[in-house]
């Protein structure tokens, strides 16, 4: 193990919060999350009957609204469960935890708002730092780290070029995320560099890409599509200009943005991109040796079987 | 008055004269323009309490005007005239009837979060944005944007069942903004969701479809959700019906 990275014993085991994208749109995702984990030794324990977070919706209806559904989840993993770590794959999801974390232990009429909510609703009162939170990334480069890793890559994804997209809600607003931005081992929220970490680990060529955080119009995908398809071609252009024929992701609803805008701006706009998009967790799949049909990645909506095919991965 | 920066001013406002004579000079050419004067006096007092009274908008007094949130905005780098910074500062003011000439643009803010991020001042911009289209919506000033209709409807699922089923999120939008499903880009999408699905999982997600996906006794926590939010909409009625007194109008329905 290179003694910079300081593995933690305690994510072996840790709470999963799949979200309703993982059950939808984003199946591909969950199931190459489980994989993966599997694979590599990790234990995920759903949460029980959990609930929907709001997306980037709820909080429009008001905001303690969203607090209270992310919380309930929480209350949940950590007094009927025993856990002290959720980890969520989904950055809305993820976000929406960060921040009630966050809202609960900074703001007062959160507290208020909530202990009203959580006793009518019969949930156990959460208290801040009850629960950390973590992304997925976060999960597999702490519980297995980078030279873990590598040694338990069977197929390298040597020669792959993969620009990596993170998207607002992993890094966005920094206040919500205490722990990133505090030197060595930590992700940084202006240039986060886990998924590069992780898939450099797997032997990937990572291009450098400017746009790593920049916003697909996720929130808006259906409701400003013109918007969306804009901001969504900036990012598929930039990401083909610096060389990359992959755009590894790690968010449900930037995949399905950016699968979904390729296509609308091929009929709408008639411009044509090449990169495809495959999710991070299926990338490190197939790096240690998990076929593609187990990762799912033929359900993706973008088509990256060719490539796969003639980089020996499929 | 002459002016130099003329992109700061709306286009009403500027008078151009081809060319000028005062008192025996020529000051045609780039002198001529001038600002139309005028004295401002349709305030409305209210307006940053009213702001603030609409989800996200309540850490609105906190603005200290630094710009930043505009220099860091998704929207604005698409169309200048997306302006949160300017917005913020017309709501401090009160000056409502200059705020609602950009009412059709307001909504377009894409939850990015960046000037929520680089913002010193913890005002959340983007809350106030979305607090802004509600006003201009409750207001009459706008009607309902499709980001309104598509936070309704998911919202009123998650009320319902706890969980969201995204064809019926999508479906049920569509409807209530009279778009058509049958979009070739919409087609194509699904076709190539539906081209690698294996079979066992088509046929779950159609069991979801039918079925929809449920919390297990959700109830509590759905009467919960919506007293408190039927709370919310009380006291913010109460604030705007409090200008509306002032002004000497009758009370909002």
């Amino acid at each position: 193990m290179d003694k910079n990275e300081n593995l933690r014993k305690d994510l072996q085991r840790v709470a999963y919060y799949p979200g309703c994208a993982l059950e939808g749109s984003g199946h591909a995702y969950n199931r190459s999350t489980k994989q993966v984990g599997k694979k590599l030794g990790l234990d995920l324990v759903e949460i029980e009957n959990w609930n929907c977070c709001g997306a980037m919706e709820v909080k429009n209806i008001d905001p303690e609204i969203q607090n209270f559904l992310s919380v309930r989840n929480m209350s949940i993993a950590k007094h009927k469960m025993g856990f002290d770590v959720v980890m969520a794959p989904c950055n809305g999801c993820y976000h929406n935890l960060k921040k009630a974390e966050h809202d609960i232990a900074h703001r007062e009429p959160t507290r208020t708002a909530l202990e009203k909510l959580s006793k009518k609703s019969k949930v156990p009162e959460y208290k801040a730092g009850d629960i950390e939170t973590i992304h997925a990334l976060d999960w597999i480069k702490h519980a297995i780290g980078e030279s873990n890793l590598a040694r338990q890559v069977k197929n390298s994804l040597k020669g792959l070029k993969i620009a990596n997209y993170y998207g607002c809600m992993y890094t966005r607003p920094r206040h919500i995320f205490p722990e990133k931005d505090q030197g060595e081992n930590s992700e940084s929220t202006s240039n986060p560099h886990f998924m590069d970490d992780l898939l450099r680990a797997a032997g990937a060529q990572i291009i450098d890409f400017p746009l790593k955080t920049a916003c697909c119009g996720g929130a808006h995908t259906l409701s400003d599509c013109d918007t969306s398809t804009r901001l969504v071609l900036n990012i598929l252009q930039a990401a083909e200009t610096c060389g990359a024929d992959v755009i590894a992701t790690e968010c449900p609803t930037c995949h399905t943005g950016l699968e979904m805008h390729q296509i609308r701006a091929e009929e709408t706009l008639n411009i044509t991109t090449k990169p495809v998009m495959l999710y991070f967790t299926q990338l490190l799949g197939l790096a240690l040796g998990l076929s593609p049909r187990k990762l799912g990645i033929q359900e993706n909506i973008s088509d990256s079987l060719d490539l796969l095919r003639q980089q020996g991965l499929a | 008055m002459p002016i130099h920066e003329k992109s700061l001013i709306r286009p009403e406002n500027l008078r151009e004269q081809e060319s000028l004579d005062i008192d025996g000079i020529d000051v045609s050419g780039p002198w001529s323009t001038f600002i139309e004067s005028r004295v401002v006096n349709d305030y409305n007092e209210n307006l940053e309490d009213e702001v603030s009274a609409f989800p996200g908008g309540s850490l609105i007094h906190r603005c200290w005007q630094c710009g930043a949130c505009t220099n860091s905005c998704t929207v604005n780098a698409i169309n200048p005239d997306f302006n949160p910074r300017f917005w913020i500062y017309l709501v401090r003011l009160g000056m409502e009837q200059e705020l609602i000439r950009d009412k059709d643009i307001i909504w377009q803010c894409v939850s990015c979060h960046k000037c929520t991020h680089v913002c010193p001042r913890d005002v959340e911009p983007e809350g106030v944005m979305k607090a802004l289209s509600h006003w201009l919506e409750y207001k009459g000033h706008t009607p309902k944007s499709n980001s309104m209709h598509f936070d309704e409807e998911f919202y009123s699922q998650v009320l319902k069942t706890g969980k969201i089923e995204e064809g019926r999120v999508i479906r049920n939008y569509f409807n209530r903004t009279s778009q058509p499903l049958f979009q070739n880009w919409l087609i194509r999408m699904v076709k190539g969701m539906i081209r690698g699905l294996p079979f066992v999982l088509m046929i779950k997600m159609g069991i979801a479809t039918l079925l929809r996906p449920k919390t297990r006794n959700w109830k509590a926590s759905s009467d919960a959700i919506s007293e408190y939010l039927d709370e919310r909409v009380e006291e913010r009625n109460s604030v705007i019906n409090r200008t509306d007194q002032q002004e000497g109008k009758h009370g909002q329905e």
